[in-house]
């Protein structure tokens, strides 16, 4: 929920500008998969600050737990066993959820005026009063991120803590991060940030360490420094070179406007036709013929 | 004059009250779906109590016309096959359109024209199914993969772009063709319009009648 409202930079199924008079410094969360020991506060502390609970579920016999993001957990351990080496086994641990992309594959998606809007700062956000349900945000998103409730029917997702972040706090899961794995920032200090990570971790052998910050979708406000940035897909199936998907590109870019811009001009068509040439009457002769 | 003028049965009233119900139905799809596809339209989802109603009316209604739409194609389907004589009547459609009607090749109970509406709305209603089904919040959606949904959201927004452009042309037709309207509210046509404009059919019907 928003007390942004001068702030937004692109608000969905709206073809007018939004109030955009105030800028805000670009924002984003660096979560460095390599100081993660997969402790789960950032869980807990997201489930605290939003007041949300989930369901108590069963043990899957992985560490996941939840196994899948939902309307109540906005954010999920992923935890992936992986042999980069042989015989040198790796537990990848990645902090699942909204990305916060520059282009939100969501936001275009989305047919509802304002359900979903970009503030200034970058955060990607959710206005589930005016949400309808309709699911076209999960249609848009290249991550797989959001949840519609099966109790309201609402779309849910993490919201970077935008109401924190409003008032200059962090993220509550940066907030109780015990390692300095999850750091919070402007979106250039975390990528200077990130570099000097990435140089620690190239000393350390990781050859191929790096920064995640897909251009695919325009950057993100959420990035990862990973070990091995070359292969993001090691990391619970993070995509390599995420973008909206074409199908989506063509349905709410182009076909959008020119549909409907086509069905007007059909609707005119049929209007002047009958304006130009009149009404097609059987012949007079006809019609006593008989 | 013409207001003696003899009619012949064009529509059953099972016929038009199938037709009207498919009517109600369509437009109601076509308002409800062009309001979640562009915002110029959004306003419509007031005409169905706002946003969270039109989303989970539109499929429901969905389900419904195509029953009907199918109940009464299958009326229809014996009258619509293409012939020689639409080939002909084709070539002829400029001059159609201007009006200038004389020497026009005698066809059946519908022109290629309405034989082609037929045929475009029993695939593109055939696809609006199939793909409103794949993206129908919050049944059926979840059980398909995120491509397939994508795939059935861009089919359903062509196949219902084709399918409301023909409707339109439909009932520009309609108005534009004096005497034709008739057919679907009362049943009835002039035996002059028939002769005119179906010349084939009335034929059949004049001998099928005794006359």
């Amino acid at each position: 929920m928003s007390m942004q409202s001068l702030d937004i930079q692109r608000r969905s199924a709206t073809t007018t500008p939004s109030p955009d008079a105030r800028q805000t410094l670009e924002v984003a969360k660096l979560i460095d998969v390599s100081k993660c020991i997969g402790c789960k506060a950032c869980q807990s502390a997201c489930m605290e600050w939003n007041d949300l609970r989930d369901e108590v579920g069963s043990n899957a016999g992985i560490y996941d737990n939840p196994r899948d993001l939902s309307d109540q957990s906005w954010t999920v351990m992923r935890f992936s066993e992986v042999e980069v080496q042989q015989g040198k086994l790796e537990w990848l641990i990645r902090k699942d959820g909204c990305m916060h992309c520059a282009d939100p594959g969501c936001l275009k998606a989305c047919p509802s005026p304002g359900a979903i809007v970009q503030y200034s700062n970058g955060i990607v956000d959710f206005h589930e009063e005016n949400c309808i349900g309709c699911g076209y945000c999960i249609t848009g998103c290249p991550f797989n991120v959001p949840r519609i409730s099966q109790k309201d029917n609402k779309a849910y997702k993490c919201t970077l803590c935008s109401d924190r972040v409003a008032v200059g706090q962090e993220p509550a899961c940066v907030k109780t991060c015990p390692t300095g794995a999850i750091v919070f920032g402007s979106k250039e200090d975390m990528i200077d940030h990130a570099q000097e990570r990435i140089a620690d971790l190239k000393e350390r052998g990781y050859d191929n360490a790096g920064l995640y910050d897909p251009q695919g979708v325009g950057g993100t406000h959420v990035m990862y420094v990973l070990q091995h940035a070359d292969q993001p897909e090691l990391y619970h199936g993070l995509p390599k070179d995420p973008h909206i998907s074409p199908m989506v590109g063509l349905w709410k870019g182009i076909a959008k406007p020119l549909m409907s811009f086509g069905l007007g001009l059909v609707a005119l068509a049929g209007f002047f036709h009958y304006i130009k040439v009149g009404p097609k009457e059987v012949p007079e002769d006809e019609e006593t013929e008989s | 004059m013409s207001h003696s003028a003899k009619l012949v049965t064009r529509y059953t009233a099972p016929e038009r009250v199938n037709h009207w119900f498919v009517t109600i139905t369509f437009v109601m799809l076509a308002f409800s779906g062009l309001a979640l596809f562009h915002p110029a339209f959004f306003f419509l989802t007031n005409l169905f109590g706002g946003g969270p109603w039109t989303r989970i009316l539109h499929p429901f209604i969905g389900v419904v016309m195509f029953v009907s739409f199918m109940a009464f194609a299958l009326r229809m389907l014996k009258y619509n096959h293409i012939t020689p004589a639409d080939k002909q009547w084709l070539a002829r459609l400029p001059d159609i359109v201007r009006n200038h009607d004389d020497n026009l090749p005698e066809i059946g109970k519908y022109n290629i024209g309405q034989k082609y509406l037929f045929w475009t709305l029993i695939i593109t209603i055939v696809l609006l199914l199939i793909s409103g089904i794949v993206i129908w919040q919050p049944y059926f959606a979840p059980k398909f993969s995120i491509d397939m949904v994508r795939l059935a959201v861009l089919v359903h927004a062509f196949a219902a772009f084709v399918a409301i452009a023909s409707i339109m042309v439909h009932v520009s037709a309609a108005i534009w063709v004096k005497g034709s309207v008739r057919a679907m509210t009362r049943g009835t046509v002039t035996a002059a319009w028939a002769r005119h404009h179906h010349g084939q059919w009335y034929k059949e019907i004049a001998k099928g009648s005794g006359k």
